[in-house]
């Protein structure tokens, strides 16, 4: 997990050293023009004259002290940027994966108790139309069913302004009413896989020997599904919902941006036009950072599922 | 004694693409108290269909049972509800499966899975389940059954996998236990505890045992009674001796002639093709007398297997698969490898050719060592020594002809003409006895023994003059079985082939080899001529290898007392271990055995 991080950083630096010009250029071009003196003087400063391998081992110390650098358009530390947006994605990004998951489980074992039924199909015509839409069109199509038509959800945002109380519970609502919209249209895709892949794992995990042997033992139909089947079809799924984590957190940037979600999505996508280097370097560390922690909690759900993954390392 | 359960006039239909088929026809048969009904019959005869339909168990979708009935203390139980039937299920009649990995879930401890079944149908706390699955796995013979408990099924072996589903089937104390092949996918010595276990808790319990099987051995050793099925229909039923003794019908007499018996050829010196009865068989047989010019004689051969681990992937351990074996393979005779999984014959028949590199030995074939040659000359070397694989439904491509897939060793070898090609291949389908209008088909549309031919043909299309056979009959029936090995063994006298048989069976070894060597854990234990090492053991291996080995002969059954065989120790060693080399005693012409400690 390290090693990945390690390697994003010194690939960051590497994009940070081929790109043309360097913080000397972006300094002396806000400042309206510097002459060759002041230049080597800004380089000096910055160290910029040192050998490749001592800039990158600064700068490695640098991220490592949390230290990203300063946004020019911001005008702020990107740390302080980052870590501002940085619990509006989370939220999204985690309630969207817990629905998508418990959901696409409950469907798919609905669906896998009778493969050729009328479930089957709804949920086969579910993720079809999951894989199928694309996110900002379910995003804005939802957004005009239940915040212009029907207006239950608010249209953007993560807050409202308006409310003038010091109650947890009423902020708490408030931003649950604005996560609602984001959560379901990033969690619809994801939903399709998971149903579609539980479905899947069931049907093979039902045609297994020990299910037979549940069945020889007696047990009812609803014991060996929800005990035995399920326990043994989640494996994939969730060695799955681990992989996709990196997609769900690219897939947040379009939600963020449909819904104006305050989150690292809306930052990046404003940094992009902004052409706000070091932010954008910064939020790659993040999203890495939090695909890892992603996936570390993916192996450790996984292995209290099944004893036989075990510590190799 | 009263009847326990009847089938009467079942049948059940399997519902294909392709149409309905009859599987079961019109079966009826009863079993009484206390009695162990053995049911056997080769695959396909409709014998686990018959015990799944028992417990309304069969795929419902695909399985139907059209008529008849199932009789259960004197109650109609085919029509009862999935409900009704959960409460006898696991209770009053249970099942225990033949594959011993699959049949228990992964992700539960076995604790758990006996305990849930008591708790199913006894209405008992947590806590008095759990000390019964205690009790019930210490009944089955697990050693420190309180600690097993909470292993999960991949931390046990096979054998203890099996005696836990025992001891899950048990757990209620059931009226009936029905056992479809139980010892099929375990080794002998295994098999031979497993039976004396249910054997013993059979006369304890008084739970009626039906034993399905394909093994006469096996019904030979458990069975009061016997029905013999053939395609869906009961066409004998007798006592046990009545049916080894004195079959009527024609098909049982044809299966008992087609297992080979432990110690039939105890007097014979050489080895010689099976009688068998049916199909117009008057081939004179004649016994097969071979050379004593060595082929292929293998030095001190040594392989390991690496295990790698950490975060550069090292060389942290090695498996000691092979360890310092040496023997000779004489000209137009048969050597055998016997030993149990694990004890790395295959790897030595994969070593040879160098399928899998060894760490150090020598093989001369034709005086030339193969493990000097370069990659390009060890290529040539291989068209004298070819391979036949166990199982015949994955060593061939199922997207190719057969005719493409017997040409391409002569193709690899530089024969492209189409006319020599035809002209070889259809000399080669006549050798194996398969019509020549098989060359077009593919393998999906051959029978297991069918394509076992084939893979022999592929084998033979080089004139290779010795060949490794590596468990070539042990996934195909006993009847397709016979046939294979006698036209192994004709071609061995037409030909003036060697063959390194390899194999578990005792009994098949015993009939086809001229010298036998007996493996564990990597070491050669005993090596000889086969009447020595059959009458005259020494090695304690294999003296308790031939005790645990079934006798198709049910007046000479295995107790559990004489069954005490040691649990395999690991061949997996840390880089530093330095295991002695093997050292021999001779205790006749030919005979050796091992002094060194294998670890037996």
């Amino acid at each position: 997990m390290l090693t990945v991080l390690l390697v994003v950083i010194i690939l960051n630096f590497l994009m940070l050293h081929l790109a043309p010009g360097d913080i000397a250029d972006t300094i002396a071009a806000t400042m309206g023009g510097a002459d060759e003196k002041d230049m080597i003087q800004l380089r000096t400063e910055y160290g910029l004259d040192q050998p490749f391998f001592i800039q990158l081992f600064q700068y490695v110390i640098k991220v490592a002290m949390l230290d990203l650098g300063n946004s020019h358009f911001y005008n702020m530390p990107v740390f302080d940027l980052i870590m501002e947006r940085l619990p509006a994605t989370l939220l999204l990004v985690f309630s969207a994966q817990i629905v998508s998951l418990s959901l696409g489980i409950l469907l798919g074992v609905y669906a896998a108790q009778n493969p050729n039924g009328l479930s089957s199909l709804f949920v086969n015509m579910l993720s079809l139309f999951g894989y199928a839409a694309p996110v900002f069109w379910t995003g804005i199509l939802l957004l005009i069913a239940f915040s212009l038509y029907i207006p239950i959800f608010p249209v953007a945002g993560m807050r409202d302004v308006t409310i003038e109380s010091d109650n947890f519970f009423v902020h708490a609502f408030d931003v649950a009413r604005h996560l609602f919209l984001p959560m379901i249209t990033l969690a619809s895709i994801f939903l399709a896989y998971y149903s579609r892949l539980c479905r899947a794992s069931m049907l093979e995990v039902l045609g297994a020997d020990f299910v037979r042997t549940a069945k020889a033992k007696g047990l009812s139909q609803r014991d060996i599904l929800m005990k035995h089947a399920l326990k043994n079809s989640l494996s994939p799924v969730i060695t799955f919902a681990g992989l996709s984590f990196s997609a769900v957190v690219s897939g947040a940037i379009l939600v963020e941006t449909v819904y104006s979600w305050p989150g690292l999505g809306t930052l990046a996508f404003n940094s992009i036009i902004a052409r706000d280097t070091p932010v954008l370097l910064g939020i790659l560390i993040f999203s890495t950072l939090m695909v890892t922690v992603g996936n570390l909690l993916t192996d450790m759900v996984l292995r209290s599922i099944d004893p036989r993954i075990q510590g190799s390392q | 004694m009263s009847t326990l359960l009847s089938v009467n006039n079942l049948n059940i239909e399997a519902h294909t693409r392709t149409g309905v088929v009859q599987v079961v026809k019109d079966l009826s048969f009863s079993i009484r108290k206390g009695e162990t009904l053995g049911v056997v019959g080769e695959s396909g005869c409709g014998k686990t269909v018959t015990a799944l339909s028992i417990m309304k168990l069969l795929p419902k979708e695909t399985l139907k049972i059209s008529s008849g009935n199932i009789i259960f203390n004197n109650k109609a139980i085919n029509n009862l509800s999935d409900r009704e039937l959960e409460n006898i299920r696991g209770n009053e009649i249970s099942m225990i499966f033949q594959e011993p990995m699959t049949s228990l879930n992964p992700l539960f401890t076995v604790g758990e899975q006996v305990a849930e079944v008591v708790r199913r149908h006894k209405k008992v706390s947590k806590e008095r389940a759990w000390n019964r699955a205690i009790e019930l796995l210490d009944l089955v013979k697990i050693t420190n059954p309180e600690k097993k408990a909470l292993d999960y099924p991949f931390q046990l072996s096979g054998g203890q996998r099996q005696r836990v589903m025992i001891a899950v089937a048990l757990a209620c104390e059931p009226k009936i236990l029905i056992a479809d092949e139980p010892t099929t996918a375990l080794d002998v010595t295994i098999q031979a505890e497993i039976l004396a276990l249910i054997n013993r808790l059979k006369d304890e319990t008084g739970t009626a045992v039906m034993f399905i099987t394909h093994d006469m051995a096996v019904v030979a050793q458990m069975a009061d009674r016997v029905i013999v099925l053939y395609p869906g229909e009961k066409v004998e039923e007798g006592t046990v001796h009545e049916i080894f003794n004195n079959p009527k019908h024609e098909y049982t007499k044809s299966l008992l002639a087609a297992v080979p018996k432990l110690g039939e050829m105890v007097r014979r010196k050489y080895p010689e093709p099976m009688r068998l009865i049916g199909k117009g068989d008057t081939r004179i047989v004649k016994p097969i007398i071979g050379t004593d010019e060595p082929i292929l004689s293998v030095k001190k051969l040594v392989t390991r297997y690496s295990i790698r681990g950490g975060l550069f992937q090292r060389i942290k351990a090695k498996v000691h698969a092979v360890e310092d074996i040496s023997f000779t393979i004489m000209k137009g005779k048969t050597l055998s490898l016997v030993g149990e999984s694990g004890c790395g014959k295959s790897t030595v028949g994969r070593s040879l050719i160098r399928l899998v590199e060894p760490a150090s030995g020598e093989v001369y074939l034709d005086g030339q060592n193969i493990l000097d040659l370069t990659v390009k000359d060890v290529r040539d070397a291989r068209s004298k020594i070819q391979m036949v694989f166990q199982d015949p439904f994955a060593s061939l491509n199922p997207q190719r002809p057969l005719f493409d897939q017997v040409a391409e060793p002569l193709r690899n070898y530089g024969i492209f003409r189409l006319e020599e090609l035809q002209k070889r291949i259809g000399d080669l389908f006549d050798r194996v006895k398969l019509p020549r209008s098989f060359m077009k088909r593919y393998p999906h549309q051959l029978s297991g023994g069918q394509r076992q031919r084939i893979a022999i043909a592929r084998a033979l299309a080089l004139n290779p003059k010795v060949i490794i056979a590596d468990e070539p009959v042990s996934a195909l029936d006993v009847s397709v079985q016979a046939q294979v090995l006698n036209l192994m063994m004709e071609l061995q006298v037409d030909l003036g082939l060697s063959f390194l048989f390899i194999s578990h069976d005792m009994a098949v070894v015993e009939r086809v080899s001229h010298d036998v060597g007996v493996m564990y854990l990597g070491r050669l234990v005993e090596i000889g001529p086969r009447q020595a090492i059959f009458r005259n053991p020494h090695h304690p291996y294999t003296k308790d290898l031939l005790k645990a080995v079934p006798i198709a002969d049910p007046s000479k059954r295995n107790t559990e007392r004489e069954m005490n065989f040691k649990p395999l120790p690991s061949p997996i060693h840390d880089l530093t271990h330095d295991p002695k080399p093997s050292e021999y005693k001779k205790v006749a012409k030919d005979h050796y055995v091992l002094t060194t400690d294998c670890g037996y």
